[in-house]
């Protein structure tokens, strides 16, 4: 007596049929998905290309990096910006002598220390202030500044506004980084007898350096681009400034604005060429954030 | 070194929630104790209370006394901070700090504690190395970072940096769980070479390894989920995994449940 075997015939169960209606629906999400991407890239380039074909030429030509506009008149060419980035340089890294260990500190508590109601008020506030209008901001300083103290209008109440703007950027991304830090290291440190301060300061902190750096970078990148406290607060001069708390200062934004609206070409040319410098340092200043992230912190 | 723990009468507690009850027991001096049973029974949290790891947690206290050598280390005027300088933990995955160089992990407790002779601390780096077996894979590249290890050296890494502050007392929780047998065979090994020195106190969910390395082992269990662990049995390892006294071990360690 043989036992038949059963030959069971090949498997077929759907692997071979391909449904017309998913790979349509593919399709379509696909295109969908580029076309979003294409459309988004349009205005990014579009910006670049003008900016870039028209301001092109003077940030090559001389003085452009080392003079003013002292003496310059709006139809006259030459000059330089100098004066401008100075001051946006310098409004900015004041703004970050104050933001950043505001910033970095009030993150580190809310991480950290931060537990129930207290810690929940601060991270509201912190979630208000990243909300607040630029002009906002800067109409609340001129109402300190200006109203209350009687204090004229100077770079170093710009920068006062420029604080309000970085420090929720500052938090929200050291806070990020820090609780990205593992559990595990901060009881790896107490285990060894390390108190919590020093276990913060000397293996979260640095572990979360690069991306703290990174956020920070981010965050300088912004304020310099903000005009509205510069409108309330720093009003334009056309010559080298270096007084923070006495007379007017120039920015790059308020460069731009002054030369708006002429209707000479070498107002024109000036206006184009400063919003490239404007952008160039912001790329730089957020190149620069990435390399400190990549060479800082972890050892890989 | 290496001191004697005796705890009397804990209860553990995650806020509200009673996670162990009544345990007492005594850890001898320079001696393996396992602690065995199954998830959640309280093993890694009793290990925790030993050298205060557990209030970390937010929420978490406990009531009785844990003793190393007749000091109460939940006393009034006990700082945890000293108590985990004396009493080390091995972590179940390996956790070296990835900002630092290997000689750097290893020196890591004595320099954050203020040692700046770099004389010492190299002679510590070296010294804590030979102790965990490692020095001769590592002794050419002590400026790499310990985060390039493998897996298992990684954790002879973190076991070299917990005996760099010459503690007491060794915990380790679960220290070969994410680790392959060759990795685990030389973590026991260096177990077995450490209890010259320290007092060590191993939980694992391996059986077979409990058997190999410690003196005495320790069986934990819950009666069901929500409520606490207990230590239901402890005594010489060879005496509970040939003839233990209560019903519950013999089913565990004969694989009959957990």
């Amino acid at each position: 007596m043989t036992t038949e075997t059963p030959t069971a015939a090949p498997f077929q169960g759907g692997l071979v049929v391909r449904s017309g209606s998913r790979v349509l629906k593919d399709r379509i999400a696909t295109v969908l998905v580029y076309l979003a991407f294409a459309l988004a890239m349009v205005p990014l380039i579009w910006i670049m290309w003008t900016v870039v074909a028209n301001g092109w030429d003077l940030l090559l030509s001389a003085g452009w990096w080392t003079h003013s506009q002292r003496n310059i008149l709006p139809e006259q060419v030459g000059g330089g910006a100098y004066h401008a980035i100075y001051g946006t340089v310098v409004q900015a890294i004041i703004c970050a002598v104050i933001a950043v260990p505001l910033g970095v500190f009030t993150a580190i508590y809310l991480v950290e220390y931060g537990r129930g109601r207290l810690a929940r008020v601060v991270s509201f506030m912190v979630d208000i202030l990243t909300g607040i209008p630029s002009i906002v901001a800067a109409l609340f300083i001129y109402a300190v500044w200006v109203t209350t103290f009687g204090f004229h209008r100077v770079a170093f109440a710009v920068s006062l506004s420029l604080v309000l703007l970085m420090i929720p950027v500052v938090v929200r991304s050291t806070e990020e980084m820090l609780k990205l830090v593992p559990n595990e290291l901060r009881e790896a440190s107490y285990a060894l007898g390390v108190p919590k301060w020093k276990t913060i300061a000397q293996i979260v902190v640095p572990t979360a350096l690069g991306g703290i750096v990174t956020g920070i970078m981010l965050g300088l990148a912004r304020v310099m681009g903000e005009t509205a406290p510069l409108l309330i607060l720093g009003p334009y001069a056309a010559g080298i400034a270096t007084d923070l708390f006495n007379g007017p200062m120039a920015a790059l934004p308020t460069l731009i604005r002054e030369n708006f609206g002429q209707p000479d070409p070498a107002s024109q040319a000036r206006m184009w060429a400063s919003a490239l410098t404007l952008i160039l340092i912001v790329l730089v200043l957020n190149i620069a954030g990435r390399f400190v992230a990549r060479f800082s912190g972890v050892k890989k | 070194m290496a001191q004697r723990i005796d705890v009397k009468d804990l209860n553990i507690y995650y806020g509200a929630f009673k996670a162990v009850e009544g345990v007492s027991m005594a850890v001898e001096a320079r001696s393996v104790t396992a602690f065995i049973g199954p998830s959640g029974c309280g093993k890694s949290t009793v290990l925790r209370t030993l050298n205060r790891m557990h209030e970390v947690i937010p929420g978490a206290r406990v009531e009785g006394v844990v003793e190393m050598s007749g000091r109460n280390l939940y006393g009034k005027d006990v700082d945890p901070v000293a108590v985990r300088r004396t009493i080390g933990m091995v972590f179940q995955r390996p956790n070296p700090f990835p900002t630092m160089s290997i000689a750097d992990n290893v020196a890591a407790g004595l320099r954050l504690n203020g040692e700046r002779n770099k004389k010492r601390l190299a002679e510590s780096v070296e010294r804590s190395l030979r102790g965990a077996n490692l020095w001769n894979e590592v002794k050419d590249r002590l400026d790499k970072p310990g985060a390039g290890l493998s897996g298992g050296q990684q954790q002879r890494l973190c076991i070299a940096r917990a005996i760099a502050v010459e503690p007491q007392v060794l915990l380790m929780d679960e220290p070969c769980s994410a680790l392959d047998p060759i990795s685990t065979l030389a973590i026991e090994d260096l177990i077995e070479e450490l209890k010259a020195n320290f007092t060590i106190v191993i939980v694992t969910h391996n059986m077979q390894q409990a058997a190999r390395v410690s003196d005495k082992t320790a069986f934990f269990n819950l009666a069901a989920t929500g409520k606490p662990g207990k230590l239901i049995e402890m005594g010489e390892t060879t005496k509970i995994f040939s003839n233990p006294v209560e019903k519950a071990t013999e089913d565990y360690i004969s694989g009959r449940f957990g």
